[in-house]
């Protein structure tokens, strides 16, 4: 085999990986990218979908309750626009708080969320990007949040 | 004083980093033999007073000196001593001050070990290592400098984010940049033999214990970080895909990479200008990885305070370096003689195998890393690239690259016999259908695709024992020879074993946790119980109490099993008044098989309190496989013919017929 088809030959497979990696990669997008929306843009947007999605805002204060045995619990996430009634199961995140922000991902149905995860935070001056993007865009941001 | 005389060796360094950048390249340029030779002390002055930068630092911690902006931030009075010491590296100006100090600390062991190496191309390296520390200490000094004095002092600082005290965390850091930043050794010497426009055996040899020690070190920094995670953060899962868990897994693959096409220079003289590339790869990911945690563009634990300025500034030094390089690359690479010719099916050929199919593995990462921030910026769409992303695309890809892994050490250099190598495998393939069968039947009743981690896994270990027992001929020769042959073999073949082993376990853990943990939720009142794959869990009681610096809600729950009692577990929910922050700290049983893993939520005596108890089959494993890839790295570090670093004599590893070099 000379260099050059040798060389040939491996160029020839490294584009052929790169395909099956593209290919991958795309249909992996297709199912497994999960896009946000504020409550505005589901509200707004009339978003109705089945698919796995993430909603941010702030728990709605007064708005969280808790069913008897502790695990499920009701909350509404909002942009002080517009909220979204949401449910989960499960113990919540240390920092969980009514009027901090909040990430969730699950999916709506019969217009709740059904929430699969609560993101969890690291600190309490944190404010999701998503969120804090999303009561700017709603006209309600009050300056940043940190310390 | 100390703080300001802390300041002071940083601007030392800065000076002493210059000098060592300017004066070698010149006059290496010149062939200034004389001249040259400044870039050894002036890397070894450079190393001494980043250190003694650090100390100072380090100093004001240990004395709680808040005086200073840093130390008042990010310590408290209280905290012990321990995280005194780790909370100098737990903020962004004491972190960056730890990376140029493991930046000039390479510089000093290449200004020091490196005696064996060619006058001019330790002048080279050691400039563009300097290069590398201005452009670094200029970012402290002029945006993150950890000295700045405070007025009034505070009476006690704000405390370091409770979740960074942990012991776990500690040495996280400190691995992890001794590993990434230890990529920029192999970039200067990339860089330096770019320059030189010379590269062959004799720079793969050079260029390998370095390499080692930054892909040991890595390997070791992102275990810790993981293990880390797994414990501290109280989830329950082991690694997210989060931005910048990728961000340090990205020079790890490229690294892992380069050690590998490294041996084809080194032993054959080929895939030389692919190697340089993949240097250079390597140290763009780990500035890259420094870029996005520290610019304000990922919000996470790792994010340091958000500042526009600093970002642009680790951009410009990225755009600088990596541009420069590839700049050169374009120029230089072209030219280089093309090197021992092979076919597609040989030991080269599985090593270039690997290269791809990492390469592209590493591909699909930084494409699920970067494209949610590529879309925000472009389009204003929020998306998430999560766990489901890197499942559909990162292991179709490793798959493939498991399988050759027990296949290319079989094959001989330049021509391989693919049928030989296959029948040498029978061994694998007992392991692999044994382990698979095993495991199947061990768990019938749960979900079926962990047993292809499995059989992958035995196939993956079967190999590289049957590679070991053949190189000593075991059970072909009496077993006293075998023994003696075992102790004649170099180093770095037990290092290779090893690490392959160690990927073996680390996928059997990563399959079975990846379908077979199994988890309960429940309220409980004191005295409740549960039932856990097979385990009773009793909530005994719940007790308040003081820690050093917090206070604590800790709950007592008693696993038996046919009444047997077979652990504690000591979940706590604990607050941090300081920072008025709750954490999670959950407590984990571990066996050789699982671990049964426990944590506490919000609650009270009336109304119970929320636990979740995973079981976290084999995840034991997952650390298991790590420890011995390190392992591996070390072992290989001790071979003797990196200690010597003398070209080693051309043996009989292949037939020493050289064929003509070409230039193309």
């Amino acid at each position: 085999m000379t260099p050059t088809r040798r060389r040939l030959t491996f160029i020839c497979l490294g584009f052929l990986s790169l395909l099956v990696a593209s290919a991958l990669a795309l249909t992996a997008f297709e199912d497994t990218l999960v896009f946000f929306y504020s409550p505005s843009d589901i509200k707004e947007k009339s978003i109705n979908t089945d698919k796995q999605i993430r909603i941010g805002g702030l728990v709605k204060s007064g708005s969280l309750r808790k069913s008897e045995d502790g695990i499920l619990v009701r909350f509404e996430v909002t942009d002080l626009k517009h909220s979204i009634p949401a449910v989960y199961r499960g113990p919540l995140p240390d920092l969980f708080r009514e009027n901090q922000g909040v990430v969730a991902e699950g999916h709506l149905s019969k217009g709740i969320f059904r929430a699969k995860t609560i993101l969890a935070k690291h600190d309490e001056n944190y404010m999701p990007k998503e969120v804090a993007d999303s009561l700017k865009k709603a006209g309600k941001w009050k300056g940043e949040n940190k310390n | 004083m100390i703080a300001e005389l802390g300041h002071f060796a940083l601007i030392l360094a800065l000076v002493m980093a210059t000098v060592q950048t300017a004066v070698p390249l010149i006059s290496a340029h010149r062939s200034n033999t004389v001249l040259m030779e400044i870039g050894k002390p002036s890397a070894i002055a450079q190393f001494f007073a980043i250190l003694f930068a650090f100390c100072a630092l380090t100093n004001a911690y240990i004395t709680s000196d808040f005086s200073v902006v840093n130390v008042a931030e990010n310590s408290h009075s209280l905290k012990p001593l321990l995280y005194k010491i780790s909370g100098v590296w737990g903020n962004h100006e004491g972190s960056m001050v730890l990376w140029v100090l493991i930046l000039a600390l390479f510089g000093f062991t290449v200004a020091v070990f490196g005696k064996s190496l060619p006058p001019t191309l330790r002048a080279r390296v050691l400039g563009i290592q300097g290069s590398i520390g201005v452009a670094f200490l200029a970012f402290i000094i002029t945006t993150s400098n950890p000295f700045l004095r405070l007025n009034p002092v505070p009476l006690d600082g704000r405390d370091l984010n409770p979740l960074l005290q942990d012991p776990g965390l500690a040495f996280h850091p400190p691995m992890l940049y001794l590993g990434y930043v230890g990529f920029s050794i192999t970039f200067s010497f990339a860089i330096a033999a770019l320059i030189e426009g010379n590269i062959g055996p004799a720079w793969a040899r050079w260029v390998r214990p370095w390499a080692l020690l930054a892909w040991t070190s890595l390997t070791a920094g992102i275990t810790l970080g993981s293990w880390w995670a797994y414990y501290e953060l109280g989830w329950g899962g082991w690694w997210y895909w989060d931005p910048v868990e990728n961000a340090s897994f990205m020079p790890w693959l490229v690294g892992t990479a380069f050690l590998h096409s490294a041996i084809v220079v080194e032993k054959r003289d080929a895939l030389k200008s692919w190697t340089i590339l993949l240097a250079i790869l390597a140290f763009t990911l780990s500035l890259m990885g420094t870029f996005l945690v520290r610019s304000g563009v990922l919000t996470s634990v790792h994010a340091f305070a958000v500042d526009p300025e600093r970002g642009l500034f680790i951009l410009a030094i990225l755009a600088f370096f990596v541009g420069g390089a590839f700049i050169l690359f374009a120029i230089r690479a072209p030219k280089m003689a093309l090197g021992g010719l092979f076919q597609p099916i040989s030991r080269e050929g599985g090593l270039v195998m690997n290269n791809l199919l990492l390469s592209v593995a590493t591909a699909t990462v930084f494409l699920g890393t970067l494209y949610p921030l590529f879309l925000d910026a472009t389009t204003g769409q929020k998306v998430s690239v999560g766990p489901p992303f890197f499942n559909a695309t990162f292991i179709p890809i490793m798959i493939p690259l498991l399988l050759l892994m027990a296949i290319g050490p079989m094959l001989s250099w330049k021509q391989g016999d693919l049928a030989s190598a296959m029948s040498r495998l029978w061994f694998a393939g007992i392991c692999s259908g044994g382990i698979g069968i095993l495991f199947w039947l061990l768990n019938s009743d749960k979900p079926f695709t962990p047993i292809i981690g499995f059989a992958i896994a035995g196939w993956l270990g079967g190999g590289a024992l049957k590679e070991l027992a053949d190189r000593i001929l075991l059970f072909k020769i009496p077993l006293l020879n075998s023994l003696l042959r075992a102790r004649g073999l170099p180093r770095s073949a037990y290092g290779m074993t090893l690490a392959h082993l160690g990927i073996a376990i680390f996928v059997c853990g990563a399959s079975a946790d990846s379908a077979w943990r199994s988890e309960v939720v429940f309220n409980a009142k004191e005295k409740d119980q549960t039932e856990l794959a097979g385990f009773n869990l009793k909530l005994q009681k719940v007790d308040r109490l003081k820690g050093p610096n917090y206070e604590t809600e800790r709950a007592h729950i008693m696993v038996t099993k046919d009444s047997k009692i077979i652990a504690n577990l000591y979940p706590e929910r604990r607050f941090y008044p300081v920072q008025q922050m709750l954490t999670t700290e959950a407590t984990i049983y571990s066996t050789v098989v699982a671990d049964l893993y426990a944590t506490i939520g919000e609650g009270d005596k009336r109304n119970g309190w929320v636990l979740r108890i995973w079981y976290n089959p084999l995840i034991p494993w997952i650390w298991l496989g790590c420890l011995l890839m390190v392992l591996g790295g070390v072992i290989s570090l001790t071979d003797r013919r990196l200690r010597i670093g003398a070209p080693e004599k051309k043996t009989g590893n292949y037939k020493t017929v050289e064929l003509g070099t070409e230039h193309g």
